[in-house]
């Protein structure tokens, strides 16, 4: 293993009004991995990924203690559009695309991320992700704001490709999705990662799903972790199954209960 | 007949000038938010610069107009940094109070340094009345008319295909996400005062051309925010018709009703369009072509 590509040490994050985000989290990335961050609505899912990825300021957030480590360079300070240069691209919740442009003109924008390489790369980057989503190569001139909820999280995606990430935060990808297109999304997710060698930190509600595809998980509660743990044993913890996987009503968990 | 049709086109070659004065807000507008209340002061100080750099120095068109942009758009610059970027994050109506002061001290320090009598811009458009038929425009408007025209169309074409006005529009449509795929909104901000600073000049010494220089030509940020009203505040390309519109009720209603009417009218007209259809003629909150 390349060591952690990602590494949060000990994170307090603080919203304007005295909100708590945050308190004391700790995770690693290792490079090259797929980690599934769980919990429930306000645990502190996203606003893991906003402070990583710096995006805090935007929404009168800051980290007050704590520290954030990318390729072992702290970058608590570096602002986001910067950190997305180094290769940490945020797939933000809700998927976001840019509605009034065209899904060409998407992709366009992302290229940004390239860098001073932009110039050269952007034709061979465009075309890369028509291969991978020749979905999105049909749809090129349509305005995003056309397109059905699953092609934008496919876009959303392909748009964070162009940019040539080392570590992809992906934000409830799944997000009112019918259940087939949520897995299609998965596997699209699960061959960046294994194809490209790109490490992945994904936030999810539908934790089978996550779990599924993740190689580690963790469980977060107000702020903090509170349980961490490779994916297929979370998918067997029976407070995992009572909380995030509905129950007993997985058949694993039936297994277990009579073993 | 002829006589109406005469004041249409004149009315429809002075709302070009409104046109560009309503891009650059509307520029402004979309990237940040923000309503800027200095347009009008900017594309006076803009025609001074010209001014000074031919006038009080001498300079060739060629000479001065380079260095009349370049001053205006540090001064768009200096503005974007110095008075809006401290209050990020402060309410909207903080930065339009500033704007407004900020208008206003550029008119004060334009009276005390140009003083406040109405100058001429030496002949840079043409003067000769231009005839189309026998409809007489007074020359310094039609050719005033075709630049705008030309710059209207390059700042679309801009606008719409190169990668910078992808950004912008990127930045315009979602700027936490724009900086989220690599673009720097911050830069992004400042690069649209900039090019509102320019669009501002050149709308600023073609009005100076047609209507003389006074610190007072700042006042046609009226018409400009009727225009970008008319618009519907988001829409770029709009700006021309919305412009064309206000341009031709001014003039016609200054030729027949008179000047006092001239100074309302339109407004009623903008406030009748805002009741009626508050998103003005081509603003769409979804999507927007252009
Ligand atoms: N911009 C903000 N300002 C103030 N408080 C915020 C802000 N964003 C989030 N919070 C608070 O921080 C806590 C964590 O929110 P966060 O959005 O990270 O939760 P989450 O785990 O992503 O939840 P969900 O599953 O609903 O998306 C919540 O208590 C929330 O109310
Ligand atoms: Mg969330």
């Amino acid at each position: 293993m390349a060591g952690n590509i990602l590494e949060i040490i000990d994170l307090d994050v603080g919203y304007a009004g005295g909100i708590t985000g945050l308190a004391g989290l700790s995770l690693k990335v290792p490079a090259g991995q797929m980690v599934a961050l769980l919990g429930a609505n306000g645990a502190g899912k996203s606003t893991t990924l906003k402070a990583i990825s710096n995006l805090l300021p935007f929404e009168g957030g800051r980290v007050r203690r704590g520290t954030i480590r990318f390729e072992g360079r702290d970058i608590t300070n570096i602002p986001a559009y910067k950190l997305s240069r180094m290769g940490l691209i945020h797939v933000r919740e809700g998927r976001r695309v840019f509605s009034t442009m065209t899904v060409h003109e998407n992709l366009v924008a992302a290229s940004y991320a390239l860098g001073k390489r932009a110039a050269l790369d952007l034709s061979r980057r465009c075309d890369d992700i028509y291969r991978t989503f020749p979905h999105l190569e049909r749809r090129k001139n349509l305005l995003a704001g056309y397109l059905s909820g699953g092609e934008q999280q496919m876009l959303a995606i392909g748009r964070a490709l162009v940019g040539e990430p080392k570590l992809m935060l992906i934000d409830e990808a799944s997000l009112g999705l019918a259940p087939v297109i949520a897995a299609e999304i998965f596997k699209v997710i699960s061959r960046i990662n294994v194809e490209r060698g790109i490490s992945v930190l994904l936030v999810e509600q539908n934790a089978m799903l996550a779990l599924r595809h993740s190689v580690h998980g963790y469980v977060l509660d107000n702020g903090r972790s509170v349980l961490d743990g490779p994916a297929r044993d979370l998918l067997h913890d029976p407070m995992v199954i009572e909380r995030y996987l509905g129950g007993a009503g997985v058949p694993k968990a039936a297994e277990r209960a009579s073993a | 007949m002829a006589l109406i049709l005469e004041l249409c086109l004149i009315g429809i070659a002075s709302g070009s000038i409104y046109a560009i004065g309503a891009m650059g807000f509307v520029l402004i507008y979309k990237s940040s938010g923000i309503f800027n209340f200095a347009m009008g002061e900017m594309m006076m100080i803009g025609a001074y610069f010209l001014y000074t750099g031919m006038v009080i120095f001498g300079l060739s068109l060629y000479a001065a107009l380079p260095l009349a942009l370049l001053a205006s758009a540090l001064l768009a610059a200096g503005m974007e940094r110095w008075l809006l970027r401290p209050l990020l994050g402060q309410p909207h109506e903080v930065m339009i109070m500033v704007l407004f002061g900020a208008g206003a001290m550029l008119r004060g320090i334009a009276g005390m340094v140009w003083g406040h009598d109405i100058l001429r811009l030496p002949e840079i458009l043409p003067r000769k009345p231009v005839f189309i038929g026998d409809i007489l425009i007074p020359g310094t408007l039609f050719w005033g008319f075709l630049m705008m025209i030309a710059i209207f169309g390059g700042f679309i074409v801009y606008y719409r295909f190169s990668r910078t006005g992808v950004a912008i529009r990127a930045t315009a449509d979602d700027q936490t996400t724009a900086e989220c795929m690599g673009i720097n909104i911050r830069g992004m901000f400042l690069f649209t005062w900039v090019m509102a600073g320019l669009l501002a000049t050149a709308a600023g010494i073609v009005g100076a051309s047609v209507n003389g220089l006074s610190p007072y030509l700042g006042n046609v940020a009226l018409e400009v925010i009727a225009v970008v009203l008319l618009a519907g505040l988001t829409s770029i390309g709009g700006t021309l018709l919305a412009g064309a519109i206000v341009g031709v009720m001014l003039t016609l209603i200054g030729f027949y009703l008179g000047g006092a009417f001239q100074q309302f009218m339109p407004y009623l007209l903008v406030l009748l369009v805002m009741i009626v259809r508050p998103r003005g003629l081509f603003g769409t909150k979804l999507v927007e072509r252009i």
